[in-house]
């Protein structure tokens, strides 16, 4: 069974708990840097992406973040994850881990007033798949290798980059596992192709 | 259903229950801030906060200033909004439906219909299905938790007694809350219409409650804390997050007491870095003994 980790510092953590649960793999909740030695591969939950950083910065976990992606283990990024996963952020000089060359905007749709739920086709992963997005962001620019998975008028709102997956919505929050199924099923396929390799 | 023409054409639900309650749980294990201007919102911001509350006063100066307490100055609310990027709340008096709306036709990213301001009415709460805008009002036992849920506020807070810098009454109703919840839990279904009549609650939240093992919003704590340790201790007792109005920007130094909540929080089983995070930091805000506050004065006792 593969081990996924859910980024604790703040945020929607149990849901994500839940879902890879539901999943078939084993999860834990990652509050310290030595945990992501422990794990296959990482969800970075929806919250406060600033708040976020702030604690990522506090504990020296940007870094060993960086590290975990950077040696090709699963990331996949929800909202604020997706956020903190970006290459590049709009009106914004500092970015997060950088890992993913997309373009995001943060609270792209709005305020908590425009918050909306909407029915998405993700590409390869789910038909009418029913959406969360909280102040959402979305994905304005993408790069040449990454997967354009869904998108919601006009806006890119799910994407892929090699062990790379991103979500403007909260999959977490509705009972639907497919897409955590997904990154499961990624996990695992990065864990044996690890392993081969060693 | 409500629906969003954003777009023209297409047709989505905006303001659901999901997306409310959804924005609070994306909250969790946070601490929000009381703040009165811009300069505040951002020093809130750059701790770690994950929310500010604007207000024109913060509560343990309201309970000095005495009169009635309202709504804050929308030019507040603004000012704050257009200051940082994480969330921005804002309280309403209990059952002030035009306080309500108008914040919501602000864009406020969340509502407090709060017992801190002097209630707008003495019977009813507002019917917070209502509105596109989510709630989190305040409770001191399941009674009050359930009806406020019934009434769809999407989040809530533990009351605490607000301004007093004094934890005791928010440990109370954090407890209280728990137990209650943890009594309905065991109980059999026929047990439950008596325990709704007897709480005055829903029976049809009692039940889902009972069903999901856990309230269906995400319940803060609020009232009380002034020290980061303080802010810990409610974690433990099992809240989601924590609110802190007086106890930030009436210590010495806003900015550092601000980030040892924060962290505090974050890490509310790590005593070595809590008694860290506490040290030197000045002063905290002066605290009153409930005892010596008057029956009358009491915040807690507000909402029904």
């Amino acid at each position: 069974m593969v081990t996924v980790g859910v980024l604790g510092l703040q945020g929607a953590v149990r849901e994500h708990v839940r879902s890879i649960e539901a999943s078939g793999a084993h999860a834990v909740v990652v509050k310290k840097i030595a945990q992501l030695d422990e794990i296959d591969g990482l969800i970075l939950p929806g919250g406060e992406s600033t708040t976020m950083r702030r604690l990522i910065d506090q504990y020296g976990f940007l870094e060993p973040l960086r590290q975990f992606g950077q040696n090709n283990k699963p990331i996949f990024g929800t909202c604020a994850g997706l956020i903190l996963l970006a290459k590049e952020i709009t009106n914004q000089s500092t970015v997060h881990l950088g890992l993913m060359d997309i373009t995001v905007t943060r609270n792209a749709f709005g305020r908590q007033k425009d918050s909306f739920e909407a029915a998405l086709t993700i590409d390869g992963v789910a038909e009418n798949f029913n959406a969360v997005f909280i102040r959402a962001p979305y994905i304005e620019r993408v790069g040449e290798s990454v997967k354009i998975l869904a998108t919601y008028d006009d806006a890119i709102v799910a994407a892929e980059e090699g062990p790379f997956l991103c979500t403007a919505f909260h999959p977490e929050l509705t009972k639907d596992h497919r897409l955590a199924h997904y990154f499961v099923e990624k996990v695992k396929e990065s864990k044996k192709d690890l392993q081969d390799s060693q | 259903m409500l629906v969003n023409t954003r777009g023209g054409i297409r047709v989505v639900n905006v303001g659901t229950d999901r997306v409310k309650r959804g924005m609070a749980e994306m909250q969790k294990g946070g601490v929000i801030m009381d703040v009165v201007n811009a300069e505040q919102a951002k020093i809130a911001e750059e701790a770690g906060a994950v929310a500010v509350m604007a207000l024109e006063r913060v509560p343990s100066d309201i309970r000095k200033a005495g009169g009635v307490a309202r709504m804050a100055d929308p030019t507040i609310v603004e000012e704050v909004m257009n200051a940082v990027s994480i969330p921005v709340m804002a309280k309403a008096r209990i059952g002030h439906i035009v306080e309500a709306r108008v914040l919501e036709s602000m864009g406020v990213d969340y509502i407090d219909e709060s017992e801190v301001l002097t209630p707008a009415d003495e019977v009813f709460h507002l019917n917070k299905k209502d509105y596109t805008v989510p709630f989190v009002c305040g409770c001191r036992n399941l009674g009050e938790a359930a009806r406020r849920i019934g009434e769809g506020a999407s989040m809530l807070r533990t009351k605490g007694e607000p301004g007093t810098g004094n934890i005791v009454e928010a440990v109370r109703h954090m407890r209280q809350v728990n137990a209650e919840v943890r009594q309905l839990v065991t109980m059999s279904v026929d047990e439950v219409m008596t325990y709704a009549k007897d709480l005055g609650a829903p029976y049809e939240v009692l039940l889902q409650i009972r069903e999901e093992g856990r309230l269906p919003v995400v319940n803060f704590a609020a009232g009380g804390v002034a020290t980061p340790a303080d802010a810990a201790l409610m974690m433990q007792l099992g809240a989601d997050g924590v609110f802190v109005g007086s106890g930030i920007f009436k210590s010495d130094n806003p900015a550092k007491f601000a980030k040892a909540i924060v962290e505090a929080t974050t890490h509310f089983e790590d005593y070595e870095l809590i008694a860290k995070v506490s040290k030197g930091l000045g002063e905290a805000m002066k605290g009153i003994e409930i005892s010596t506050i008057q029956p009358h004065e009491r915040m807690q006792d507000r909402g029904w």
